[in-house]
């Protein structure tokens, strides 16, 4: 799995590897994360799908804290892309 | 190791492991700590296995908190079972849970503790001492993570272990030679689209549940019982489908689980008139009832006209007239999740719920060592040679008709240590791979080729949204006859429909729409599976209540069900009612 450092890929190819990144162990994940992909990802700067490419390389249970509001990413980027998912939920 | 064949790529194991959840993970480190070579493949990074999901707990009768002991343990699984468990097996497994979960400790994972350093244990239903005495406190949680540590101790475990992990491969078909020997499996890589063969001299299926057959479930979008279908097309039978664990309280319409302990903190359930009707079904236990009194209580709330909101289609969950320092301290989770999925704040007002399908108890007919068995030619089962499974895709069984909470987690690991021993033992006996003639690769190439069709057609999203529908509404908490019988002709035309279903997105790289085809056709072969298996089974057991056959009939259904393929055939065979070295425990009515 390259980084998207290391290889800035072709939006669509990017979109459905995401898409599939969204897939979790948790239904709760699965509702929030895919939702908004569907809904928002398109409409996204480079700098956010950079940032929503690095959340899903949290575990679940970090991300279920960002997505609930328990917990704040230290990335401004990431923390802004966590309040758009929650807002889209 | 990789080497072109018919032009795929060709890899070689001593055991192929399907499956990164907890059950997987556990017999791939048994075999890879005895120096076979091992690969896991999985659809999703290992540690977004849906055992991560898993919050509650794990079972073992330590003794910590209340007096206890592993004999204890099995009963209460034995009578949770209701009666349809191998009692065999269960001793089996509750024997070894106190040892394993030490054993979990060792290897990393922080269980939570007492003041005076043993592991803390927590009371859950159906858990009582000396056979069916006060309640007991056994099970063991590393705070509310208890299925991410496990998961994570094993993953890095695997690690130093030098398992071999295939992330993001999807595994597609089981291939087996002309007699019946299984020789591994097609996988396809998520990433870029292409086949690859994995031959193994054993392969063990460790894929997890199906609550995704319904539409309102706790499972995570993953959860499509694709080693079940696998099976099925193997010719394989699965077992005991019929019982499918509906848990009362998920977010109505949307399914996310409200735990028990928002009733055990003091909320309870009310119709549309505000009555608190769990004092109708429970007069004890009220609101804190077992699992499938309350979903029965709360399904026949709806169906006779008491339910909530403009259908009518749920009840609520009442918290609202609790201090509400008591929800944001010992009920944050449930708030912030009836927040973000009900937009409602259970300190102002209560959340809709209804029953929402939670365990598949059926699955992969296996022995206690995990080795799939299929009785042949009338006489008793016979291991498959070179074919295992463990974990919630495979029927052991020691659920039986309902199983216990905490007790899946013990599951996984128990036999997924269990088979990991017998497949070590299997392989000191085979030293070669068996030839991999190419008419059993093309089979699955077959069968993935089919997605190449292009045309008009429907679309899988749909054809799922039907399927789920459908099981929800004609083989939910409550079924009969008459509506079983139309459920399955339903699902049969979306066995047909299925044929007419076609890609529009045909490209190779994480084509997500081609894993959802492939995905819905386990799921469809499951539905046809599980209403068959529920319309032939004439009797109330556990999770399966049939209105029409409200009693348990021990002369005429203590039998597991075998459901096959072809010709949709059903088949039986006996529960193991005698233990390793204890008395059996006979049946006896199931009141708690
Ligand atoms: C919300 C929730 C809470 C729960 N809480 C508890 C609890 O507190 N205590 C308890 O005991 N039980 C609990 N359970 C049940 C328990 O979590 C599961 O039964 C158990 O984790 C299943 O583990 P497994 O190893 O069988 O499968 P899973 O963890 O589901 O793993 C399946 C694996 O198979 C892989 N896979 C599937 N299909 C394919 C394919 N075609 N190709 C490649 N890979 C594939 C997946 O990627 C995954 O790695 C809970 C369940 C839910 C839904």
């Amino acid at each position: 799995m390259a980084t998207f450092e290391q290889n800035p890929e072709a939006s669509d190819a990017q979109r459905a590897r995401l898409a599939w990144q969204c897939r979790r162990g948790m239904k709760e994940l699965d509702l929030l994360l895919q939702s908004f992909l569907d809904a928002l990802f398109d409409g996204l700067s480079q700098n956010e799908r950079r940032a929503f490419d690095l959340l899903l390389r949290y575990p679940d249970p970090v991300l279920l804290e960002y997505l609930m509001g328990r917990m704040v990413p230290v990335d401004r980027e990431m923390a802004d892309v966590v309040l758009k998912i929650r807002r889209n939920g | 190791m990789s080497h072109a064949n018919y032009g795929i790529a060709k890899h070689r194991f001593d055991t192929l492991v399907i499956g990164a959840g907890g059950g997987g993970l556990r017999a791939a480190l048994q075999l890879a700590q005895a120096e076979a070579t091992v690969a896991v493949v999985s659809k999703v990074f290992p540690t977004r296995s849906h055992t991560v999901a898993a919050q509650g707990g794990m079972n073992a009768a330590l003794a910590n908190v209340s007096p206890d002991n592993w004999h204890w343990h099995m009963y209460d699984t034995v009578k949770g079972s209701d009666y349809l468990g191998d009692q065999d097996a269960i001793e089996y497994m509750c024997r070894a849970a106190s040892r394993l979960v030490i054993e979990l400790e060792h290897m990393g994972v922080p269980f939570s503790r007492l003041d005076n350093g043993k592991i803390y244990q927590r009371p859950f239903g159906g858990q009582s001492q000396n056979f069916g005495g006060a309640q007991a406190a056994r099970t063991c949680a590393a705070a509310d993570r208890t299925g991410h540590a496990i998961l994570h101790s094993l993953y890095q475990q695997n690690i130093r272990a030098k398992t071999h992990f295939f992330d993001e491969f999807f595994a597609v078909d089981l291939l087996l030679d002309d007699e019946g020997y299984v020789l591994g499996a097609l996988v396809l890589e998520i990433e870029t689209g292409e086949p690859l063969i994995i031959e193994a001299k054993t392969t063990l299926l460790a894929t997890g549940g199906v609550g995704q057959l319904f539409r309102t479930n706790t499972n995570a979008a993953i959860n499509t019982g694709d080693g079940m279908g696998m099976a099925l097309r193997a010719g394989i039978p699965v077992q005991d489908m019929e019982f499918f664990q509906f848990h009362p309280t998920g977010i109505a319409g949307k399914g996310m689980l409200m735990s028990e302990g928002a009733r055990g903190e003091g909320g309870y359930l009310i119709n549309k008139d505000g009555e608190r009707f769990m004092e109708r079904y429970a007069p004890q236990a009220k609101d804190l009832a077992s699992r499938d009194v309350v979903s029965r209580a709360i399904a026949t709330e709806v169906r006779e006209g008491r339910g909530c909101g403009e259908k009518g289609d749920y009840v609520l969950l009442k918290l609202d007239h609790l201090d509400p320092e008591v929800i944001m301290k010992r009920l944050p989770g449930i708030r912030d999740m009836a927040m973000t999925f009900a937009h409602v704040d259970p300190i102002d007002k209560p959340i809709p719920v209804f029953p929402t399908a939670h365990y598949t108890m059926g699955g992969i007919p296996t022995d206690r060592f995990g080795q799939v068995v299929v009785p042949v030619n009338q006489g008793a089962a016979e291991p498959v040679p070179g074919l295992y499974a463990v974990g919630e895709c495979a029927c052991v069984s020691v659920h039986g008709a309902n199983r216990l909470g905490g007790n899946s987690l013990l599951d996984i690991v128990v036999f997924g240590r269990a088979a990991g021993n017998k497949i070590t033992e299997y392989l000191g006996e085979s030293r070669y791979h068996r030839p991999m003639g190419r008419q059993y690769v093309d089979k699955a190439l077959g069968h993935l080729a089919r997605w190449d069709k292009r045309g008009k057609g429907e679309s899988v999203g749909a054809l799922r949204d039907a399927l789920q529908r459908t099981m929800e509404h004609y083989c939910g908490v409550f079924r009969i006859e008459n509506v079983l019988a139309e459920g399955l002709a339903k699902v049969l035309e979306i066995e047909k429909r299925l044929e007419d279903v076609r890609l529009q997105d045909h490209s190779k790289i994480f084509n997500t729409a081609r894993i959802e085809a492939l995905e819905l056709e386990n799921l469809v072969s499951l539905a046809v599976a599980t209403v068959t298996s529920a319309l032939a089974r004439q009797e109330s057991r556990g999770a399966h209540t049939r209105i029409d056959y409200p009693d348990r009939d021990d002369e005429r259904w203590l039998k597991h069900t075998l459901f096959y393929r072809e010709g949709r055939r059903l088949d039986y065979k006996p529960v193991t009612t005698k233990p390793l070295t204890v008395d059996s425990f006979p049946p006896k009515p199931r009141v708690y």
